[in-house]
């Protein structure tokens, strides 16, 4: 009867290719997405001209590389992500797809994607920027930035769902990413490194959830990470992965509230 | 296939829904639709209707009783039951910023045997508006766009939320004609409507249902069957209800007088109808406005509405209403 059957990969890609063509048109997301994460790194190299780096063993590159992917992944990956799922939940557009064939994780996934892929972009512009810019050395251990990176695309785009599930409105969709914004960008090592931190406050920030992508991809590049650090890292940045998926299916609204 | 000789497409028994705030929007309903039978599902605004549509549709679970579609659980079973359903939701779905021709194309990248999006979209009557946004379209415009969606992979079964809301009268009759022949295709359809015409119309079966409960179902014809039939006529001047032939032989069940305005009801329209114009003949009076109609639809369904705004029987109160 049916010529075609779809592949939950075919789904994905024809959802993927809708947002792409939206994200194209919303001038506002596009703009802080592409937008800040560019200009943010240069706001960390001033900064860090006024703090002792050498205390902490790192270059100036070796700070500003990290925290340029970690803007890249909080606003073009998470903060954008959560505007796209609360607008196509209050346009129904997410109750419509469950309609069809598309199982719910593919619904999420494939919307995704365009932020994700965005993101992936820019950091790799970002990373050819601070090399070049900053006279940065090659990576010495590139699997690690290579996980960091690819982890953290994951988790963004996580908690960008977890986050949806506690908006109600594109309106507050605006305010509603600001405390892992603002928490992130001062407690994960992108404008301080977390070795200038006190002691106790630092074992606390380890546990945030971009702090171990921020440290993997400084890892991949001074090589400084031992393996009981890359563990804990991996450990973290798992755990919040799980969190967060466990959240998702408990918690996400696919409709808007009656 | 598994379905060969399955007569039942949609099973219902015992179904209810409760959301969240404790409101009970359906409670208990039981109704079965055959292969090939479009069936209409009929009822006031918050009588149920969509909250039934939905369950059948799988997107929430039932909160008691059971759903068959196409033998499976449409909740549990997605997978076995989603690639042969169309549906079309009460209201749009489609991203504002996307073009006709771009929403059909993400659609149909979901739908397995999609057919050309082209021709669907010809089918409803947006061939000409493909380059338009979303956002720019009419609510017809809108609804057929939903239509034409439902339609792209040829499903067996199609849910129809009401179709013909917001559609002017001919976009209707076309939507009607649409329907009709998919029916004769060999289509299943389940549609909502407070349209009574469209039910009319179209359904081989219907329900009416009453806040959260069937309270009718059966053919349309069997439907109205049970319902009497109506006469109206202003009273010549000078004459009185009682100048009239007496009720009961005339086989007239019940009367209502309103200035000069009479209204019957009666089980025995010809009898009743025969014996009005007979008087009137041999007294020589004209019956002005006189108007006389078979049981239709709507008679039964105000009368299941009236029946409603009586105080509710089974304890539904206010506050249920408002949680």
């Amino acid at each position: 009867m049916s010529t075609t059957t779809t592949t939950p990969a075919g789904r994905m890609t024809s959802l993927a290719r809708a947002e792409m063509t939206l994200l194209g048109r919303s001038k506002g997301t596009l703009f802080a997405a592409l937008f800040v994460p560019l200009v943010l790194p240069l706001s960390v190299r001033s900064a860090a001209e006024e703090m002792d780096l050498a205390e902490a063993g790192l270059t100036t590159g070796e700070l500003v590389l990290p925290a340029a992917v970690g803007f890249s992944l909080l606003f073009a990956v998470y903060s954008s992500l959560v505007g796209v799922y609360v607008v196509r939940r209050e346009e129904l557009v997410l109750k419509r797809l469950r309609t069809g064939e598309l199982r719910d994780a593919e619904i999420l996934a494939g919307s995704a994607l365009p932020a994700v892929l965005t993101g992936l972009a820019q950091c790799l512009l970002l990373i050819t920027g601070c090399t070049v810019l900053l006279d940065l050395s090659a990576p010495s251990a590139p699997h690690l930035a290579v996980l960091g990176l690819l982890l953290g695309l994951v988790i963004s785009a996580a908690l960008a769902a977890v986050t949806a599930s506690w908006t109600r409105t594109g309106e507050s969709a605006q305010v509603t990413p600001m405390p892992l914004l603002i928490v992130s960008m001062l407690g994960s090592g992108m404008f301080v490194p977390l070795e200038l931190f006190p002691d106790r406050l630092a074992s606390v920030c380890e546990l945030l959830p971009l702090t171990p992508v921020v440290s993997l991809v400084r890892g991949g590049w001074t090589g400084g990470l031992t393996a009981g650090e890359t563990l804990q890292a991996l450990t973290v940045a798992l755990a919040w992965t799980a969190l967060a998926v466990f959240a998702v299916r408990r918690r996400f609204r696919w409709e808007p509230r009656r | 296939m598994e379905t060969t000789g399955l007569e039942h497409v949609i099973e219902v028994t015992g179904l209810r829904r409760v959301y969240g705030g404790g409101f009970e929007a359906v409670r208990g309903i039981d109704f079965s639709v055959r292969r090939g039978e479009i069936f209409a599902l009929l009822g006031t605004n918050g009588a149920g209707k969509t909250s039934t549509v939905e369950l059948l549709e799988g997107l929430a679970p039932p909160a008691g009783g059971r759903v068959r579609v196409l033998g499976h659980d449409p909740y549990t079973e997605r997978a076995a039951v989603r690639h042969r359903t169309g549906v079309m939701l009460q209201e749009g779905g489609f991203p504002s910023e996307l073009t006709v021709a771009e929403t059909a194309r993400m659609w149909a990248g979901c739908v397995s045997g999609a057919r050309p999006e082209r021709e669907v979209l010809d089918m409803v009557g947006l061939g000409p508006r493909t380059d338009v946004r979303v956002k720019q379209l009419s609510g017809g415009q809108r609804r057929r766009l939903d239509l034409a969606l439902a339609l792209l992979g040829d499903p067996e079964v199609l849910f129809l939320d009401e179709p013909t809301t917001g559609l002017d009268a001919e976009g209707r009759h076309d939507t009607w004609e649409l329907v009709g022949a998919l029916r004769d295709a060999g289509t299943t359809v389940l549609l909502t409507t407070h349209y009574l015409e469209e039910a009319e119309n179209l359904a081989d079966r219907l329900a009416i249902m009453h806040d959260g409960r069937i309270a009718v179902t059966g053919t349309p014809a069997e439907v109205t069957a049970s319902e009497p039939s109506r006469i109206t006529f202003d009273l010549p001047d000078g004459y009185h209800l009682g100048d009239l032939p007496p009720l009961g032989p005339m086989g007239v069940s019940d009367h209502t007088v309103d200035g000069r305005t009479v209204r019957l009801r009666t089980h025995e329209l010809q009898h009743s109808a025969t014996e009005l114009l007979v008087w009137a003949r041999t007294a020589g009076v004209e019956l002005r406005r006189l108007d006389v109609r078979s049981a239709s639809l709507e008679e039964a369904f105000l009368t299941i509405a009236k029946d409603a705004s009586a105080p509710a029987p089974h304890g539904a109160t206010t506050e249920e209403y408002a949680a």
